[in-house]
């Protein structure tokens, strides 16, 4: 409940001074809590390091340029379009639509008492609270980049993501965090399982679906592995994005309150190592052998499930929840492979899928008795129910429009050369060893001549 | 003159190199190549599921030597490269019409030794 509070503690100052919430927040504590909510949204940005390693790491490397564009684009336009509406779109104060729609108007800008202690309870500044949220909105569209990868049409995908981070994004946030009609029926997303992550992951679903698998993937019954091109790079991503998860749910708490911000980050640790172990053993179990893709993926459907309600479960809660998300993610893999949904880096999986158990699992594990199964179902039904009916609709007008999937030509020869008319890695021939004596002052280039074992 | 190539396993490289350096042969061009013959495709997996790669990564090493070290360089190269086992790869001959030194513009034997 962000915006809504300092609306409350505003309306409360005036109307009965002297009880003024904010008096309790010494201005040391406002900066201290403004500091850490300021690092937090730093912490969030480094999520999109890690999505784009990610997924160009289990990505193939002909399409290394066109991932990384989308994923500059999305980061890029999200902020900008967030503070020219999205901010407002999800925080509007009023609803001028019954819980279900409202708008504070185009822009951000701080008012009266923005970056005072009155603002948010001496959490943080009005600049702060838009930053951290923008970095929300820019995450819940790069989910999407991943499933579409290697085969959409990158101007589709940047129109898609201006009106899927823009528009549908706020919107529908706007209905937890804004204060809106599932706020005011009691359900709870703390840090986005829903609103973030299976938002994003149901556009990932559609544009999937929308798109068809990559050529060459399902071939009659068969399916065919189409391995990614740089593990390392796929390790490091996932870890950036634990990284950011502290930030993720660390700053959800709004404040730097000792006992929440540390009890949350302690949640989210626990979910997302149980994460990964389940999966393992799931991989280990179902594959025969140990998938690192996998066990990747299931640190991440720990982080997912845990977010929901890493401040309002148990420590026993978190654990279970991310072991739950991590046998999830592998059968959910499975799943979708079986019924041809080519998702090349298990964004479904792991935002959608997970992101529901997560916000499911607050109406089974939290502590917190006014938390209920059914108001959890309701919300996850009527997100779903929209972000589907929004995701189709946009990906369906800009496929009638500008098409939404490359020629099988420009598939083939990989999209960095087809949309980008470049190469992410050197494969030039004649880039190699100078001798020491003709070297210009710099060091010779490395490029590797001889083979070496590599069977 | 011949030109030698040879198609070995890679890891066999450094041996062959050694080999041939024994007898006189101190220079080659060495480059990373994919087959098979004999020797059949293995299963990888990938999230779960099977695929069978059979291209074999390979190293193949071309030299040109005098007809007289033809022989010699067979045999070195077979007991370098050789393991016994399926896959150890295979020596191709060819003649040579010329070499040329591009630096002196040297031809024939002395281009090539």
């Amino acid at each position: 409940m962000r915006r809504i509070i300092p609306v409350l503690a505003l309306s409360a100052g005036l109307l009965l001074p002297g009880l003024a919430m904010a008096d309790d927040v010494t201005p040391g504590q406002f900066t201290a809590n403004n500091v850490w909510m300021m690092i937090a949204a730093g912490l969030v940005f480094i999520m999109h390091l890690g999505f784009a390693t990610l997924e160009s790491g289990l990505t193939r490397a002909k399409n290394t340029t066109n991932i990384l564009f989308k994923n500059t684009f999305i980061v890029a336009a999200g902020i900008l379009m967030y503070a020219l509406l999205g901010f407002n779109l999800m925080y509007p104060g009023d609803f001028s639509l019954g819980g279900f729609f409202g708008f504070a108007g185009f822009g951000i800008s701080t008012g009266a008492e923005g970056n005072t202690i009155a603002y948010a309870d001496g959490g943080y500044t009005y600049w702060t609270d838009f930053l951290f949220q923008a970095m929300f909105a820019a995450t819940a569209a790069t989910i999407v980049s991943g499933a579409v990868a290697e085969r959409v049409k990158l101007a589709s995908f940047m129109v898609f993501s201006v009106f899927f981070v823009g528009l549908v994004y706020p919107i529908v946030g706007s209905w937890k965090w804004g204060g809106g009609w599932l706020d005011q029926m009691g359900f709870y997303d703390f840090a986005g399982s829903t609103l973030v992550h299976s938002v994003g992951g149901w556009g990932a679903l559609v544009g999937a679906m929308m798109l068809g698998p990559r050529i060459g993937k399902y071939v009659g019954d068969r399916m065919t592995p189409i391995p990614g091109s740089n593990m390392p790079m796929a390790a490091v991503g996932v870890f950036l994005l634990w990284l950011g998860w502290f930030g993720f749910n660390g700053g959800s708490v709004l404040s730097a309150d000792p006992e929440a911000t540390s009890f949350t980050l302690v949640t989210t640790c626990l979910a997302a190592s149980a994460g990964a172990i389940a999966a393992m053993m799931t991989s280990w179990f179902q594959f025969s052998k140990p998938d690192l893709s996998m066990a990747l993926n299931g640190i991440l459907a720990g982080l997912v499930g845990i977010t929901a309600g890493a401040d309002t479960v148990s420590i026993l809660g978190s654990v279970l929840i991310g072991l739950i998300a991590g046998v999830l993610v592998v059968y959910s893999v499975t799943v979708f492979d079986r019924i041809k949904i080519d998702d090349p880096v298990g964004a479904i999986s792991v935002h959608l899928v997970c992101g529901i158990w997560g916000t499911l699992a607050v109406g089974i594990f939290s502590t917190n008795p006014e938390h209920s199964f059914v108001t959890q179902l309701i919300g996850v039904v009527a997100y779903g129910v929209t972000t589907l009916i929004c995701a189709t609709a946009i990906f369906g007008a800009v496929k009638a429009t500008m098409g939404l999937r490359v020629s099988e030509n420009e598939e083939l020869e990989g999209l960095d050369l087809a949309e980008h008319g470049s190469h992410a890695y050197d494969f030039s021939l004649g880039s190699g060893f100078m001798e020491p004596s003709e070297a210009p002052k710099h060091a010779p280039l490395a490029t590797s001549v001889a083979a070496t074992d590599r069977a | 003159m011949k030109k030698i190539e040879a198609i070995i396993k890679p890891f066999k490289l450094d041996d062959a190199k050694a080999a041939l350096g024994e007898i006189g042969i101190d220079g080659m061009t060495v480059s990373e190549v994919r087959g098979f013959g004999r020797q059949k495709g293995h299963s990888e997996l990938y999230r779960g599921a099977e695929y069978v790669v059979e291209f074999h990564p390979k190293v193949k090493i071309e030299i040109v030597v005098l007809d007289d070290l033809v022989e010699k360089v067979s045999v070195a190269l077979r007991e370098s490269a050789g393991s016994g086992k399926i896959g150890d790869g295979k020596i191709f001959i060819y003649p040579v019409e010329e070499a040329v030194r591009i630096r002196t513009g040297e031809r024939g034997e002395s281009a090539i030794s």
